[in-house]
């Protein structure tokens, strides 16, 4: 465990006096603030820290316990023993929540302490100042989730556990990368009858297929041997979902793009609507050649000149 | 609306421990929407997130409303652009 030193979180010297403090936190407050970071885990992250810097050095009695054990802690056994005791006694601390099923949980509310806060003063949580003390509708849960590009080609029904909670959602076809969906109601609970908190799902979209997307239309690239290109002919290339055969046109340039109209993407929320696929040809240019078909191309060079 | 969808303004009020006057002059910033039905005011739940932030940056950061609604623009301002920057990515995917 390491030992943490508020004075320095908050930027003010050992002696600095509570008007002092009080300045220093306000200050960083507003800078680290969850309200004024929205999606910022760093800066909640250092929101955290200086509440508990400020609960500590903001109360005369933590604040003496701290100047006088604090910086002991983790170097003097006997000390730490003393305060593992007095720990063990308090009881544990309240622990940010976390989700099941693949979430990545994020908690908000105030009360998360560090081992060196919980060794020294036991659980608990804030007094005064710190901590988000305004609250009747239920905390907002943020959580990730995971999706292979395939998955969100078609709408999906998922149960996730949250918090020990079954919900039941469906993810409809042609969600985005980074789309973020609200699940009302399935926050944490409301204080004094007032309402639940939402769930936020936020969506990441790994694609490991060889098309590319942009919102609705897919792209993908398809190699066309010189003489389809040359000659024109069919071709049968594989779309999202299925095959579809293509009318090659004769004298085809390399990098010509086709569009396929109704093979892209599904357009979310639009049920049996999609966007188009465009298929670019790279033209592959034979090789190995054998000395008869060099001979024939040096007959259509002849014809050229 | 329904009023199931509401909440009175006395019991906001009560709840949050603050004054009548204070959510009223929320509402006259233009933070808040607050709805008169029979000689009653009420908050629309869809509201209290909003009317919740706007509280903890009052109560816990000492901000007065002036710095409040230049927060919240600056805020959805900010929103905006991280959707903006989401598209963007998305769409810088098609180079990679």
């Amino acid at each position: 465990m390491e030992y943490i030193d508020y004075y320095k979180l908050l930027g003010v010297s050992k002696n600095a006096t509570e008007k002092e403090i009080k300045s220093a936190y306000r200050k960083l407050a507003r800078k680290y603030h969850p309200d004024v970071n929205p999606n910022d885990k760093t800066a909640e992250q250092k929101f955290k820290e200086i509440n508990e810097a400020n609960e500590v050095l903001s109360d005369p009695e933590k604040r003496k316990k701290y100047d006088q054990y604090g910086d002991q802690y983790g170097k003097d056994w006997q000390h730490a023993e003393e305060f593992e005791k007095a720990r063990k006694a308090q009881g544990s601390r309240r622990r940010s929540q976390q989700y099941a099923g693949g979430f990545e949980g994020q908690d908000f509310g105030g009360g998360d302490f560090s081992d060196f806060f919980d060794a020294m003063f036991g659980g608990g949580g804030f007094s005064s100042g710190g901590g988000r003390q305004v609250k009747f509708r239920g905390q907002d849960f943020n959580a990730e989730l995971r999706l292979q590009l395939r998955d969100a080609y078609k709408t999906q029904k998922q149960t996730l556990t949250v918090n020990g909670k079954n919900i039941r959602i469906t993810i409809p076809a042609g969600i985005e990368n980074g789309q973020t969906i609200k699940i009302a109601g399935h926050g944490g609970p409301g204080r004094n009858g007032g309402p639940k908190g939402d769930l936020y799902i936020t969506f990441s979209i790994e694609n490991k297929t060889d098309f590319k997307r942009d919102k609705n239309n897919l792209y993908k690239n398809v190699d066309l041997d010189l003489y389809t290109a040359v000659l024109g002919g069919e071709l049968t290339v594989t779309t999202f979902d299925g095959k579809a055969k293509l009318k090659v046109k004769p004298e085809t340039q390399n990098g010509t793009t086709v569009k396929l109209k109704g093979k892209g993407f599904p357009i979310y929320k639009k049920e049996g609507q999609y966007g188009d696929l465009f298929i670019t040809y790279t033209v592959k240019t034979p090789t190995k050649l054998s000395a008869q078909e060099k001979e024939l191309f040096k007959q259509l060079v002849s014809l050229k000149k | 609306m329904n009023l199931e969808d509401l909440i009175t303004i006395t019991d906001f009020c009560k709840s949050y421990q603050i004054s009548k006057a204070m959510i009223v002059e929320f509402k006259e910033f233009g933070l808040v929407n607050i709805i008169e039905n029979k000689n009653t005011l009420y908050m629309p739940l869809t509201e209290l997130p909003k009317a919740e932030k706007i509280l903890r940056l009052h109560s816990e950061l000492d901000i007065n409303l002036e710095g409040i609604e230049v927060i919240t623009q600056l805020l959805n301002r900010m929103e905006e652009m991280q959707k903006e920057m989401t598209r963007l990515q998305n769409r810088l995917r098609l180079y990679e």
